[in-house]
């Protein structure tokens, strides 16, 4: 078991569009890993119909009575008044508490005094727009994906300064959620209409990358998402994470070696994790930029030139 | 419905009013505004002559500090509010949360719009604004297609504003990261979106390369057309075929919309473009004033003039334009 103060793992949603078979063996195999917190639903697409709230439900007990903590992630973008039925039934669950991605599930959230976590989409940069969030029944909150460490570092001071105590969350490990749209990308490269995209995303258990004309990865597409091409890891940071006050570092699934990455982030808050070699990560589809204040795609860890 | 025009710079404000925008809008010339071109905005002097020009002559000025004031920069943005306030302008256009409820506490009487960039996609969202800080209008995202604005336009709490024209965001406004993935500059930190310092033009061997921090975005054969490299309309490879992945470079183009957008009590029509030249704002404006009155005067029969799109296809990006998510197919 972890120590009280020692960071907490937790695993985010599934981002991409997996079959029931796979969300069921991941989830079964996740129960074992050492993560405090799951996160679990559909976050990307209302088209993505083969898990129903009750097939979350069912998964998320099970893992309840594992001892994991439970949430619940709305839908980032929500367009329609059958996104918003959806929505009010996931605020409803009566069971787990809920990640707002949007003002839609804030508003749903807030009006019926329910607590939530805010999720790194709702574009909490500064002590204000956190107090409002705290004041509307704010749990935890996720830092946005593109803010530094020197960024949130200060954050944080002004927000004890403050007495705004929340838990902060950062997205420690996986595919940076970038941007999400109307249109779908994955069906427009199958060259599909979107209302009959016969769920092509099911075919990309990992999403679809997009490359620059020179093969350089730059973004990976899952449906109406993008996603940044390289794979944020911050695993060498979660000692710093921990002294900065953040409670959580999340890690977002992916569909194979998960188990591998999230034992490395346990180690590493152990303060177990080997010290980088010099030849030893040099992964080319790593990124760690933001966390230094750099473009995102950057890898610190790379030599320079 | 309200014509409201950008104002990058005065000439371009005056031209605005003259060809008969209703309202413009503006930011000052620093980073609490998405559109933070060098050259561009409003210093207090400006903008003081600039709100004194449009109010002699019954137009109305709305003052943009719609990005999220950064963990080293709040007093900047407060600033900025408070500034706008003294400046008299008729209302601001936000998207933080915290600098929402700043206005609301400070200058109560003072309308609060809600920015493009605060992702309110929901008649449920826009309640949450409203309940909160007190919102009088919003700004729709460019994402909802004409039926889900009409759901959502019946259950709004708040007046509306769609966008009419000009360049198209096919993400969720607020919501893209994009920018600063590659460049560490985006439009909620800085602004920006896609920076001019990033970008790089090389003619090669292989044809005109536009690059934004050393990312190729996009390479013309000789004769295409090279458009400005905004990095989700470059041509990229997705399973070996290289294609414009993301989006066409094109322009919103909703005239056709008009009677639509009418019956469903959209309140206001908004032009994009406060980094386009005054040339570009006089002529987009006196079009859409000359559709917006003839629309006034026989809704039913309402169709766009063929010399209105003819004259706005020559201002748009790629000179093409699209219904963009207003349509589903586009989708």
């Amino acid at each position: 078991m972890p120590t009280p103060d020692m960071l907490q793992l937790s695993l985010g949603p599934v981002l991409f569009y997996w079959t029931r078979q796979r969300y069921a063996d991941f989830y079964r195999d996740a129960a074992d890993w050492p993560v405090e917190i799951v996160t679990l639903g559909e976050t990307v697409c209302s088209r993505r119909r083969d898990m129903k709230l009750g097939d979350w439900l069912g998964i998320g007990r099970e893992l309840a009575e594992g001892g994991k903590q439970v949430v619940l992630s709305s839908q980032t973008l929500i367009e329609s008044e059958a996104d918003l039925r959806d929505l009010r039934k996931l605020c409803d669950n009566g069971e787990f508490l809920v990640e707002a991605n949007d003002q839609s599930a804030l508003q749903c959230l807030s009006a019926a005094g329910l607590p939530f976590v805010a999720g790194a989409a709702l574009n909490l940069y500064n002590p204000a727009s956190i107090g409002v969030m705290a004041r509307a029944g704010m749990q935890r909150w996720h830092a946005p994906v593109e803010m530094s460490r020197v960024d949130l570092s200060r954050l944080l001071d002004d927000c004890r300064a403050e007495g705004l105590e929340a838990p902060c969350e950062v997205f420690a490990y996986g595919h940076l959620p970038l941007a999400w749209s109307s249109r779908c990308f994955t069906a427009r490269r199958h060259q599909k209409p979107k209302d009959r995209c016969q769920f092509v995303c099911q075919k990309h258990p990992e999403g679809l990358a997009l490359r620059s004309q020179e093969s350089r990865e730059v973004f990976t597409l899952n449906g109406i998402q993008t996603l940044s091409g390289a794979c944020q890891d911050l695993r060498h940071e979660v000692a710093d994470m921990a002294a900065m006050g953040i409670a959580v570092a999340r890690l977002s699934p992916r569909s194979e070696g998960m188990a591998d990455i999230v034992t490395a982030f346990d180690a590493a808050r152990r303060g177990e994790l080997a010290p980088p070699g010099p030849l030893s990560l040099v992964e080319a589809d790593i990124c760690d930029g933001y966390w230094h204040g750099r473009p995102g795609m950057d890898n610190t860890r790379l030599p320079a030139g | 419905m309200e014509l409201v025009c950008p104002a990058g710079n005065l000439p371009a404000l005056k031209r605005a009013v003259d060809e008969g925008a209703d309202a413009v809008y503006f930011g000052f010339q620093n980073s609490t505004n998405a559109r933070q071109f060098a050259g561009l905005n409003f210093t207090d002097k400006r903008a003081r002559e600039g709100i004194d020009y449009a109010h002699a002559r019954g137009k109305r000025v709305f003052c943009a500090i719609n990005t999220y004031p950064q963990p080293d920069g709040w007093s900047q943005w407060t600033r900025a509010v408070d500034q706008a306030a003294e400046l008299g302008v008729d209302a601001l256009i936000m998207a933080d949360m915290g600098l929402l409820d700043y206005a609301a506490r400070h200058h109560p009487a003072l309308a609060r719009h809600l920015s493009v960039q605060g992702s309110a996609t929901s008649h449920e969202a826009l309640r949450f604004y409203h309940d909160h800080f007190g919102i009088k209008r919003a700004v729709l995202p460019r994402v909802l297609s004409i039926t889900q604005v009409r759901d959502l336009a019946k259950q709004s709490p708040v007046e509306l504003e769609v966008f009419a024209f000009g360049s198209l965001c096919i993400m969720a406004e607020g919501r893209c990261y994009l920018s600063s993935y590659l460049t560490g500059e985006s439009p909620n930190t800085r602004g920006v979106c896609s920076p001019a310092a990033h970008v790089r033009w090389e003619e090669t061997p292989e044809g005109l390369e536009s690059r934004l921090n050393g990312v190729l975005i996009d390479r013309y054969a000789e004769g295409e057309r090279a458009g400005y490299p905004t990095l989700c309309k470059g041509r990229f490879e997705v399973g070996g075929e290289t294609y414009h992945a993301i989006e066409e470079p094109t322009s919103l183009n909703t005239l056709e919309l008009l009677p639509e957008l009418r019956e469903l009590g959209i309140s206001a029509v908004k032009i994009e473009g406060r980094q386009r030249s005054p040339a570009y704002v006089s002529k987009v404006a006196g079009i859409w004033r000359q559709a917006l009155d003839r629309l006034e005067r026989s809704p039913q029969r309402f169709h766009p003039d063929p010399a209105w799109m003819a004259g706005l296809g020559e201002v748009s990006e790629g000179a093409t334009t699209t219904l963009g998510a207003y349509e589903r197919r586009w989708k």
